[in-house]
Formats: structure tokens, sequence, C-alpha cells
């Protein structure tokens, strides 16, 4: 074959991908670019004539607003809390119990997680919003178990908010560690427990090592979807009361839409995804290792 | 099965045809919506429309307009793009409407309160050039005339009524507080006494209702904190909020201390709503639709449109509001001049400076605008006339009950420094008073943080006093 016609062919193998190079370059690759460069502009939704590039001047202004950094730490609690101590555990464990459980039983149990997962962000939370809110059913409940009752989106928003995400994301954790769970050979825990391996031995020592790759694939994917929830707290709390639920990505609504500026607001969403990048990484290290 | 090489043969000759065809979806993809004025005979509408789905006003007014401007302009047509959002959002969708021809409507409906932010950005068209030969502007107040008025004196909108606010009372748990049916307080200290006596006397409803937080927006700036702080001024003139010989925004002075120390005052003592209630997005919805009809809240400061949603075929029907619910001004701080305090906004039809079809858009401002069209507006909507000759017309003035008192509070209103920081300067407010609202934070902290986003928020423009 020679060389021109190697090319020519490559050439005609490309074509068909080149209409979705375009696309993906038109509309993904283009508007984050523009997103990174209002980063570094003072652009607003109203109030200015004319926009003007400022340097670090927005990072620079979030590293000092105490708001943000409110937001910061709200957004890291709302991650472990929800993402990595309550979807990928109760999904896990869930998995587990599944595992032994009767078919009946898992089909029930798979249903009612899954319909969690499957109902639209908004409508999840106007259903959290009527279970936490003062005359709501938590506080039905506790009333008949004579406890006493709040107003639990005024007095632990970001608790009622990670609740909601939990009960909202444990349905994905479930569906992969089922997957993975799936995959063990079942001789292996067998002869680990013919000799004489008990419960925790054998989920230490055995399924968590074999499972590992899922754990780690599991844990970015939860933690990425948890650091841009939006739909959810803004439904059940607009960020309140006094900034209390305000995680990053309502913190960035409220300067980009409600105060007009863009600029900030971009250069906030920057910062979110750096966040974002540094869990992947620590991610991906931990996946590395040990392989 | 793997995949032969081959296979993909028999499809080459499609390939150009495929390119093509997603190369146009592409094209296709980026013009869409191409441009309001691609049909020279279809003006587009832009309004914000109720979010509670039985509220049909706005959406009922402009049908027949449109019936009426479609019959008087043969081959016109009208098309509505309405904006379904609470105002916040409205504001938010709108703009971003604005910014480019390919989205931005013939018209639009603005809210005096952002209009000059508006303005200043080039989102909207000076309107004199049609104003000069409309004969109907002469029939304008001069202050509502103001509200539209860009920084450099041009005229940006027509506005559509205006509005002012004051203290709705339950004749009903007044006579059972032992309080007169004729209610009138001279002083902040009298609200709040009426509000301790209800608490003691019928302690199953809410005394007073003061709107409050972040969660309600402007609501709580202007139906609260500014019915108080522009009643904290000496002559009931000088702006306590934005010092317009010096074009500076004030900072620290000690009316706004004492507003935010009502405020703290209602909640701490627990004369309103729960403070989690005041803090819910929806207590504006619970206030006119739950709480004043159903007879669970005594005394609410609110705006002189309440009745637009208790009127026949609004969805919430409530014809005898007029005999229980009795009416007061809202008295200034110590009962100093002018005595009694109102704040006034309302809205505007605006032509978008990206407009398509600006002629005719403003062939539609003008059938909106006659005297009858404006006048049944004014009625619809419980807005208070802009229009000499409809403010004089006595089928006006006994339309509705209310309609004289909240007519006759203009003479004792102000207008808000609606510039384009006033969007920013307004969310402070509200964070000051949440803080107060909530306990988290003393008057005086809450103050200092107010005046420090107050220096952000207006670029150092500030003058202390």
């Amino acid at each position: 074959m020679t060389r021109a016609r190697s090319l020519s062919r490559s050439l005609t193998r490309a074509l068909p991908v080149a209409p979705a190079v375009v696309l993906l370059l038109l509309f993904l690759a283009g508007p984050i670019a523009y997103c990174a460069y209002i980063a570094f502009t003072d652009l607003q939704l109203t109030g200015q004539a004319e926009d003007s590039f400022v340097g670090f001047d927005n990072f620079r202004t979030a590293f000092g607003d105490e708001a943000f950094l409110n937001a910061v730490w709200l957004t890291l609690v709302f991650t472990v809390i929800s993402a990595l101590l309550g979807q990928n555990t109760l999904g896990l464990g869930l998995a587990m119990l599944m595992q032994r459980a009767s078919k009946p039983v898992r089909t029930l149990t798979g249903a009612v997680v899954i319909t969690a997962w499957v109902l639209p962000e908004v409508v999840a939370g106007f259903l959290l919003y009527a279970f936490f809110r003062r005359e709501g059913t938590l506080n039905a409940i506790l009333d008949w178990l004579r406890l006493p009752t709040q107003n639990w989106l005024f007095t632990l928003p970001i608790l009622a908010v990670s609740f909601a995400n939990v009960w909202r994301g444990t349905a994905f954790s479930m569906l992969v560690y089922s997957a993975a769970l799936n995959e063990i050979p079942k001789e292996i825990t067998e002869a680990a427990e013919v000799d004489g391996a008990g419960g925790w031995r054998r989920m230490w020592h055995i399924t968590l090592p074999m499972i590992r790759r899922s754990i780690g694939t599991n844990l970015m994917l939860i933690t990425l979807q948890t650091l841009s929830v939006f739909g959810l707290i803004w439904v059940m709390t607009r960020g309140g009361p006094g900034g209390k639920s305000q995680t990053l990505p309502l913190f960035m609504y409220e300067e980009a839409f409600q105060k007009s500026m863009i600029g900030y607001g971009t250069a906030v969403a920057l910062l979110l995804l750096v966040v974002g990048s540094l869990f992947s990484v620590f991610y991906l290290r931990l996946l590395r290792t040990e392989v | 099965m793997p995949v032969r090489p081959t296979a993909a043969r028999p499809a080459r000759p499609a390939l150009p045809t495929l390119l093509a065809l997603s190369l146009a979806a592409a094209a296709t993809l980026t013009a869409c919506g191409s441009g309001s004025g691609s049909d020279p005979d279809t003006i587009k509408v832009s309004f914000k429309q109720s979010t509670d789905n039985s509220i049909k006003v706005m959406d009922t007014y402009l049908a027949d307009i449109k019936k009426q401007f479609e019959k008087a302009n043969p081959g016109k047509k009208v098309e509505f793009v309405p904006i379904k959002a609470p105002d916040s959002e409205y504001y938010t969708k709108l703009q971003q409407m604005l910014r480019s021809p390919k989205t931005a409507p013939d018209l639009v409906y603005e809210d005096t309160f952002l209009i000059n932010s508006d303005i200043t950005s080039g989102y909207l068209k000076p309107l004199d050039p049609y104003l000069a030969k409309w004969r109907d502007w002469k029939q304008f107040i001069d202050t509502a005339k103001e509200a539209a008025k860009g920084e450099d004196g041009k005229t940006y909108g027509i506005p559509d009524g205006t509005d002012t606010r004051g203290l709705w009372f339950s004749k009903d748990i007044f006579k059972k507080a032992g309080l007169p049916a004729d209610w009138q307080p001279k002083t902040w200290n009298d609200v709040l006494d009426a509000a301790r006596t209800i608490k003691q006397k019928a302690p199953d409803v809410i005394p007073l209702n003061v709107y409050t937080g972040k969660p309600v927006g402007e609501a709580a700036t202007m139906q609260t904190f500014e019915m108080l702080l522009y009643g904290t001024t000496n002559d009931g003139n000088t702006d306590p909020l934005y010092d317009k010989s010096a074009k500076k925004w004030v900072a620290g002075s000690q009316g706004f201390k004492d507003a935010l120390t009502f405020v703290e005052t209602v909640y701490e003592e627990k004369l309103g709503p729960d403070v989690s209630d005041a803090l819910d997005p929806n207590v504006m919805t619970r206030v006119r639709g739950e709480w004043l009809p159903q007879g669970k809240l005594a005394i609410a400061l609110d705006g002189s449109w309440l009745p637009q949603d208790w009127l026949p075929g609004s969805g919430h029907e409530w014809p005898e509001w007029s005999d229980e619910l009795g009416l007061a001004a809202m008295p200034t701080q110590n009962g100093q001049a002018p005595g009694k305090v109102s704040m006034s906004g309302g809205w505007t039809w605006s032509i978008p400076a990206k407009a398509g079809n600006p002629d005719l858009a403003f062939e539609f401002i003008k059938t909106m605008q006659t005297k009858t069209n404006a006048q049944k507006w004014y009625v619809a909507n419980s807005g208070i006339a802009v229009r000499n000759d409809v403010a004089k017309d006595p089928s006006y003035v006994n339309a509705q009950p209310g309609i004289k008192f909240f007519t006759d509070l203009v003479a004792s209103t102000h207008y808000r420094p609606a510039y384009p920081a006033y969007p920013k300067v307004s969310t402070a407010v509200q964070e000051a008073m949440e803080g107060v609202t909530t306990g988290d934070m003393s008057v005086e902290d809450a103050a200092k943080g107010y005046d420090e986003e107050l220096r952000a928020a207006a670029d150092d423009q500030v003058i202390e006093k």
C-alpha cells in the first residue's frame, strides 16, 4: 500500500467522525473555553455597558469572601456525608444483602431504591421537602413516637439535604456494587468458607479487595455527581437559612444570576471544577496502586 | 462476531450526503430562533406569568389586547413569550434573552427595580422619538415618568400602573384583642404594641407579618425594610439610602440600625410568624392565599395589589375581604412629619435594543395604554393609576374598595434609588435582615456587614452618615 493511498484511506475513515468532532468543538469545547475566558473578566448580566479583563481579581475576591469559604466547607461536608459515607456504604451494604436475599425481596428492594434514582431531581426535592418540613411526614412519625419535633430544613439544613441526596443516589452505588459482586467467582468464596473464614473476614480479605476497582469507580462518579447537585438543594432550602446549606453550585448561581456577576460566578464554577479534578486525581491514584 | 472491515464499504457513497446532513443540522442548531425580527408582521411579547396556575390576570388582559390589536392592524400578529418564574428568576431569564438579537423579544415587561440596570447594559431602546408623537403621554403623572428614566434623561419604558404599601389588619382579630376597628397607628411603637396585645389576647394567630431575608428577595427590602427606613428621616424628603446630591450610597446611618432593630424585635419577641416560615420562599403566597383569608394573621405590612388574588375569577375568591380587613398607613418612626410612609414601584413596558420590530411594538403599547384599556388593567391587577384621566374617573375610584386609600398614599410615597447598583444593595439589605431574624447576628454586626457589602456593590461610592 502506497503512502498516498494509506493517507486517503485514513482520511476517508476519519470522514464519518468529522461532523461529530465539529459539533463537539462547536457546542462543548467552545462554551467551555468561553467560560474560562469570562472567569477572568468582570462581565455582568446587567448594570454594565462594557466588560473588561480583570486578571485574577475574581479568584482573589473568592478567597477573601467568607460566603465562598463557607460554601466550600459546606460542599465538602455535603460530599463526604452524602456521597462517601451515605451512598457508598449504604449502596455496598444493600448490594451485599441482596446477594443473599430471596428473589422477591431482591426485586422489591431493587424497585424501591431504583424508583428514587429514576425520579427527576426536582420531584425528589419536593418529596423530601414535604418529608422534612414542619408539618411533614418525619415530624408526624416523631410525634407519634412522642419524640420532639422540629423544622429540620431550618435547624439542620445541611444534614437534611445530605440525607435527601443519599436517598436519591444510593441506587446508583447499589447497581455498581451488585454488578461487581456478581463477578466474584463462587469458588473463591466457597474455598474461603471451607478454610473457616467468617463473614467479616471474607468481606475484608476477599470481597473488598476483589471489587476494589468498582469501589474506586463508584467513589469517583458519585463524588463528581454530588459536587454538582443543585436542584435538590435549591428546591428544599434555597441554600438557607442564612447560607447554612449553600454549597458551591448554589453560591455560584446566586452570584452569577441573582447578583448578576457572571464573571465572578464563572470563576467560582472553575474553582468547583478544580475541586472535582482534585478528587478525581486522588481516586485515580488510589486505583493505580497495588494493581 | 467481529465486524469485517469490508462491511463498511456499501455505506461509502452515502458519506458525503451524511456529512452534508450533519453540517446542515449543526447550522440549524446554531441558528435556532433566528431573531425576533425574522417576521416583520409578528411581534413577540414577553411578560411574567404567575407561578400560581389559577391566577391568569395578566394572561386574560393580554389576550384581550391581542384581539384588539390584530383587528385594528390587519395582517399583523402578536405572539406571546411568557416567562413563568418567581420574580428573581424572571429578571435573570429576561436579561439572558435581551443579550442576543436571536432571543430578544419585541416588547418586554420590566420591573422599575431593574430598569436602570438594564438601561446601563444597553438592553433597552430609548422611546423619546415615539413619545414625542404620542398624545396620551401627557396624561401620565410625573413621578411615574421618572421611574423609567435613565441617567441620560431619556425614557425607556411606559409605566402600566404603580403601587403603594400599607398595613392590612383583620378587624375580627382586632375585636377579639380589644383593639379599635378604625386602627391608625401613629408610631412604630403603636404597631408593635398592637402586635404585643394580639399575642397576649389571641395567642393562636400570628400578630404581625413583615417579610424578611433572602428567600423572598426584593419583597423583604421594599415591603419591610424601606417602609421602615424611609420613616426614620426628619423631614420625610431626604433619601436615607442614596444621597442624590453627592451621588453616593449611604452607609452607617442610625436609621438603618433602627429599621433592623424593628425587624429583630418582631422576630425576637415572636410577634411575627415562626422564623422558619418567615424564611420559607413560599411565604408570600401563604400570606395572601392562606393566612389573611383564613384569619390566621392579624396585621400584614404588604402591597396594594393583594386584592388581585381575591377578585372573582382569580382562583382564590374572597369578596368579603373589604369587610373583614382594615387598612392603615404605615406610620413614621416617631410620628414625625408627614406622619405616614409608603414606597412605590411598578412595572413598565419596554422595547429591547435588539428588538426586530420596535415600531410595531410601540403600536402595541399604544393599544394597551388607551384610557379604557389602562383603566381595565389597573382594576384587574389592583394597580394604582398613573394616568391623570383615569385617576380622576369615578368609575375607577369606586371600582374596588381600597383603591382610594392606596391612591391617597401616593402623596407620601417614595421611589427606590433604582440605580445599577441597587439590586446588589437590596441583596445586602436582605442578608442583614436575615441575620437579625434568625438571631445569628446582632443589629450592630448586621449593619456593619451591610456597610462592607455596600462598599463592594457601589464601587466605593459611599458616604457615611
